[in-house]
Formats: structure tokens, C-alpha cells, sequence
């Protein structure tokens, strides 16, 4: 298990945004977590992530528990995320984007960088291949020199995931990484999503396409107002009635 | 005359956009009108007084003049680095969540209390600055320039060009753009915002301190409300460049020390001071993003 969730519980004020939530993430699989909006999946990622700390429960990261530390530290231990709304920085190139995503990763300190050392200069040198190898994997390489803020949605989209890549993590949390797309950028992302895997990461995603989610999924959490109303892989969750009453509504949307 | 201006014009704006620099700096991550920042900058000038006084006593300006000096600038900037670091932390830091005007009260607050320590430590009348260094004057074709005006100049760009390159190529100073724009992501990148606020913070009142320091050899004297105008100048600096911007401030810095020493050398040097007011409301009528600025789009 990479990641396991126990009676997770995050409220503001008297709303109940996830409600004893628990479950476990085996290593290496894609699971997606689905819901009606509201339902407290990007809670759960907050939380996840140490944006939000968590009212009550527990979060073990590779048996260790998380859940009181600092978003900074989470990162650098291995869990790296994007978000909903595209928040590449946009004032900078999309090397430098990328770049950014491996400050955990790199040592150099202030004196080094001011001195100029052969360290500091052989570190940047290495953390620039390394980035450009990221871009390379997203696709983006071509417009490593571009302002993020010119890129075109879509590719701002994979920039993002080529920086939360750059961070190393074991656990990537994607946060709607459709959400936007147009059907070929869809296929593309999807195709993306699964190299992720292959390469040995663990990857999470809350999506609202069912035809991402049952397209690449391994495993599928059913959320709905802050509660886990069912989890099972893509066949049994498309078949659960529950799931089907609570969040679908209707059946035709398979 | 016109080109004695532009001289007199650039010195002083070489400090003014050293100044401004912290402004704009803590502005860009914090979104916080550091008020107390020219505080920073009169602390400076007084332990520039303090530390030489001490080589002198000591005999050190008599043994190595160059030494004495190098050592008070490094002390200076060391010990007002470490104010603005305590500033930040005890004034700033437990009101990170709190509505946006309540640090800016702190911060007036901070400048009010500085102001009164000094004072009351050092004495409310003005302080001379030894003069160890030996002025010398240049004359070139009726421009008169003295020694320390090129010494100002020349610090001021090689600092601007080396806080240029900290931002833009090092590891930190990208950390502090990437703060600047997106505290959130930033920190799920892994960087520890705290530290990044608190670099912010030293780097600003360093160059507060060479600044400080600068002045207080030009001019000789030193008093404990210097911070007061001289911060409000570089603010108003900060805001022609476009508040936030760190080449804006440079160029701000300089613009309003041309304005300045050209309207006091054309029109009245009488109303010297006013000219910065007048510059900050006309540009906060036709152009409040500034020079370099841009409208502050939506922040997540």
C-alpha cells in the first residue's frame, strides 16, 4: 500500500466536507475518484496534500502518517498534485516551470548560488537536462522557452503535470486533468496518464469524463456529500446500483 | 547645469531604487506595504556611524582604512538584515491570515516604535558622520562630481545587476517568483514559503543598509527621522516603477531622483521634496499600475 486513508473527517465550521472516509491505494495503479460536485473530492486532495489540515483521521504515506505536516514537506516527501484550475506561473518560462517543481530536489543554498560555485553551476546544469527530459515526456519540449501564460490551454495543462512530474513523486494527484479538453487532447492526456503508470508512479484523479475514468482506471472511489458510497473497479462501479441512483442518475450515461 | 543634475539625479536615485527594491520586493510576496522598511534604512546609516566609531576607537581606521570601512558595511548589512528578519517575524508572520490592512497597521506601528528606539538610544539631535573617507572632486567640463557620487552610482548598479541575477538564475530566486505569484503552489512544489518571506526580508534590508549607509557619508549627517522621507521617496519610487515589479523599482529609483534633482535645479529647489508627492498622484491617476506594473489580474 502506498497510501491509506483511515476515518478521514474534514468539517468547516458545521458542514461536513468528508465524513470518516478510509480507504487504500495499492502501488502503482491509477484509481480515479468520482462524485457529484460537492461531493469533497478536492477536500480529500487538500487534504491529502496538507493544504488543509484534516479535523480528524489519518493519512499514511508509505506507512507513515502525514497528516499534521506541512504542504512544503509533503511535496518534498513524495506526493505532488495539480489542480482544477491551471496554475502554472505565468510570468515565467515554461523551463522554469518545470525547474521550480525540483526545489525539493536540489540542495544548492544561498552562498553557493551567490559565489557562483562549479557545484552550484554543474547542479543547474543537471536540474536544466533533467526539466527538459520532463518536457520531452509531456510533450511540450518545443515551447520549453515560451511564457507559460502564452501557452494554449491544453499545454498549460501538461505543463502542470510535467511540473508536478519534476517534483518525483511516488503518489501524483490530478485534479480534473480533462477538464477543458477537447476530445483529441482527451486521448492524448489519457495516453499520458498511462506512460505515469507504467514508468512506477501511483497516480490518483478526481475527472468528471467517464470516458477517462472508466478508460484508465484500476480501481474507482464513489464520493458523494463527503461520504464513500462505494469503491470497486470500473466494471463493478458502472453496474453499482447505488452509484448509478446516487451520482448518475440515469444508466445511458455509460 | 543640465548635466550636473542628471549627476546629483542619478546618486540619489541610486539610493532611492535600493530602497524601493525592499518595498517592492516584500510588496510582489506579501502584498504588504512595508512601512517600516525606511526605518531599516535609517538603522543602517546609524550603525555605519556606530561600527566606524568603534574602528576608530580601536585604531582600526588608522591601521586599514579600506579594512574598517569593508567591515562596516558587512556589520551594517548583517545587523540590519537580522532587524528586518525580527520585524517580519514578530510583526508580520502571525498576521500572514489576517485582513490585508492589519499588517499595514503593524507595520506603521513598527516605523513609529523604530523611530522612538533610535531616539531614545541615540539621542534625538543629529549625529555626524566621521569623515574618514577622503572626498575627491572631479571637474569636467564645468560638472563637478565628487568621489563618493561615482562610489554611489557604481554600488547601487552592481547591486541592482547582482539582485537581477539572484531572482532570475538561482535556485531561491526562483522560488521567490514562483512565491510571488502563487503562494499555494508554490509551497505543494516544495518550497518552504517561510523561508522565502524571510529571504526576502534580509535581502531587502541589506541593500536598506547600503543604502543608509551611502547617504550618511553624502550628506554627513544622520538623524533618527531620515526613514520617514526617505521611505516614503522610494515607495513612491516603488509605485512609478509598478509596485511589485523589481526592475521597475530600479527604474523608478532613478526616474524620481531625476525629477527630483531637475526640478530642484530648474524650478525651485524650495519645493525638493514635493515633486516625489507629485509624481506618486499623478501616477496614481494615470497610470496606478506604473511603469512596469501590471494590473493584478485574479490570484487564486
Amino acid at each position: 500500500m502506498i497510501l491509506e486513508v483511515r476515518d478521514l473527517t474534514k468539517t468547516f465550521g458545521g458542514l461536513k466536507a468528508i465524513e470518516e472516509v478510509s480507504f487504500r491505494v495499492r502501488h502503482g495503479i491509477i484509481l480515479s475518484i468520482i462524485g457529484p460536485n460537492g461531493a469533497g473530492k478536492t477536500t480529500l486532495f487538500n487534504c491529502l496534500t496538507g493544504i488543509l489540515p484534516p479535523t480528524k483521521g489519518r493519512i499514511l504515506f508509505e506507512n507513515e502518517d502525514i497528516s499534521k505536516k506541512k504542504a512544503y514537506e509533503i511535496s518534498a516527501g513524495g506526493i505532488a498534485r495539480t489542480f482544477q484550475n491551471i496554475r502554472v506561473f505565468g510570468s515565467m518560462s515554461v523551463l522554469e516551470n518545470v525547474m521550480i517543481g525540483q526545489h525539493s530536489r536540489s540542495r544548492e543554498g544561498l552562498f553557493t548560488a551567490i559565489l557562483g560555485t562549479g557545484r552550484f553551476i554543474r547542479e543547474e546544469d543537471e536540474i536544466r537536462s533533467k526539466a527538459l527530459e520532463y518536457l520531452e515526456f509531456a510533450g511540450i519540449r518545443d515551447y520549453a522557452d515560451t511564457l507559460a501564460e502564452n501557452l494554449p490551454y491544453g499545454d498549460r495543462k501538461r505543463l502542470e503535470i510535467a511540473r508536478a512530474l519534476a517534483a518525483e513523486p511516488r503518489l501524483l494527484l490530478l485534479d480534473e486533468p480533462a477538464a477543458g479538453m477537447n476530445p483529441q487532447e482527451t486521448l492524448e492526456l489519457m495516453d499520458l496518464i498511462n506512460r505515469i503508470r507504467e514508468w512506477g508512479k501511483t497516480v490518483i484523479i478526481i475527472e468528471h469524463d467517464m470516458k477517462v475514468v472508466m478508460g484508465i482506471s484500476d480501481w474507482i472511489i464513489v464520493l458523494d456529500h463527503g461520504v464513500k458510497i462505494a469503491e470497486g473497479t470500473p466494471g463493478e462501479i458502472q453496474n453499482n446500483p447505488y452509484v448509478i441512483e446516487a451520482y448518475l442518475g440515469k444508466e445511458e450515461v455509460f | 547645469m543640465f548635466l550636473q543634475q542628471i549627476i546629483n539625479g542619478l546618486t540619489v536615485g541610486g539610493v532611492y531604487a535600493l530602497i524601493a527594491l525592499g518595498y517592492t520586493m516584500v510588496y510582489g510576496i506579501l502584498e504588504l506595504i512595508n512601512f517600516a522598511h525606511g526605518e531599516i534604512y535609517m538603522i543602517g546609516a546609524y550603525l555605519g556611524i556606530i561600527f566606524l566609531g568603534i574602528f576608530t576607537t580601536a585604531g582600526l581606521t588608522q591601521y586599514s582604512l579600506p579594512l574598517s570601512l569593508f567591515l562596516t558595511v558587512v556589520l551594517s548589512v548583517l545587523f540590519c538584515s537580522a532587524y528586518g528578519f525580527t520585524v517580519e517575524k514578530l510583526a508580520y508572520k502571525p498576521l500572514r491570515n489576517a485582513p490585508r490592512l492589519n499588517p499595514l497597521i503593524s507595520a506603521i506601528g513598527v516605523s513609529i516604535f523604530l523611530q522612538n528606539y533610535v531616539m531614545l538610544t541615540q539621542g534625538a539631535t543629529d549625529k555626524v558622520f566621521p569623515h574618514v573617507l577622503p572626498v575627491t572632486t572631479i571637474e569636467f567640463s564645468g560638472i563637478t562630481m565628487t568621489s563618493l557620487q561615482i562610489i554611489i552610482i557604481v554600488v547601487s548598479l552592481l547591486l541592482m545587476a547582482g539582485l537581477h541575477l539572484f531572482i532570475m538564475k538561482t535556485r531561491t530566486g526562483k522560488a521567490m517568483r514562483a512565491v510571488a505569484q502563487d503562494k499555494v503552489m508554490a509551497s505543494l512544489l516544495g518550497i518552504d514559503i517561510d523561508r522565502i518571506i524571510s529571504v526576502t526580508f534580509i535581502i531587502g534590508s541589506g541593500l536598506a543598509a547600503v543604502a543608509g549607509l551611502m547617504v550618511a557619508m553624502y550628506y554627513g549627517l544622520v538623524n533618527y527621522s531620515i526613514g520617514y522621507i526617505a521611505g516614503i521617496k522610494a515607495f513612491t519610487a516603488a509605485v512609478l516603477g509598478g509596485i511589485g515589479s523589481v526592475p521597475g523599482a530600479m527604474i523608478g529609483g532613478f526616474v524620481l531622483g531625476l525629477i527630483e534633482s531637475l526640478g530642484a535645479g530648474y524650478l525651485s529647489s524650495e519645493y525638493k521634496d514635493a515633486y516625489a508627492f507629485i509624481v506618486l498622484i499623478l501616477i496614481l491617476m494615470v497610470k496606478p499600475t506604473g511603469l512596469l506594473g501590471k494590473s493584478e489580474g485574479h490570484k487564486p
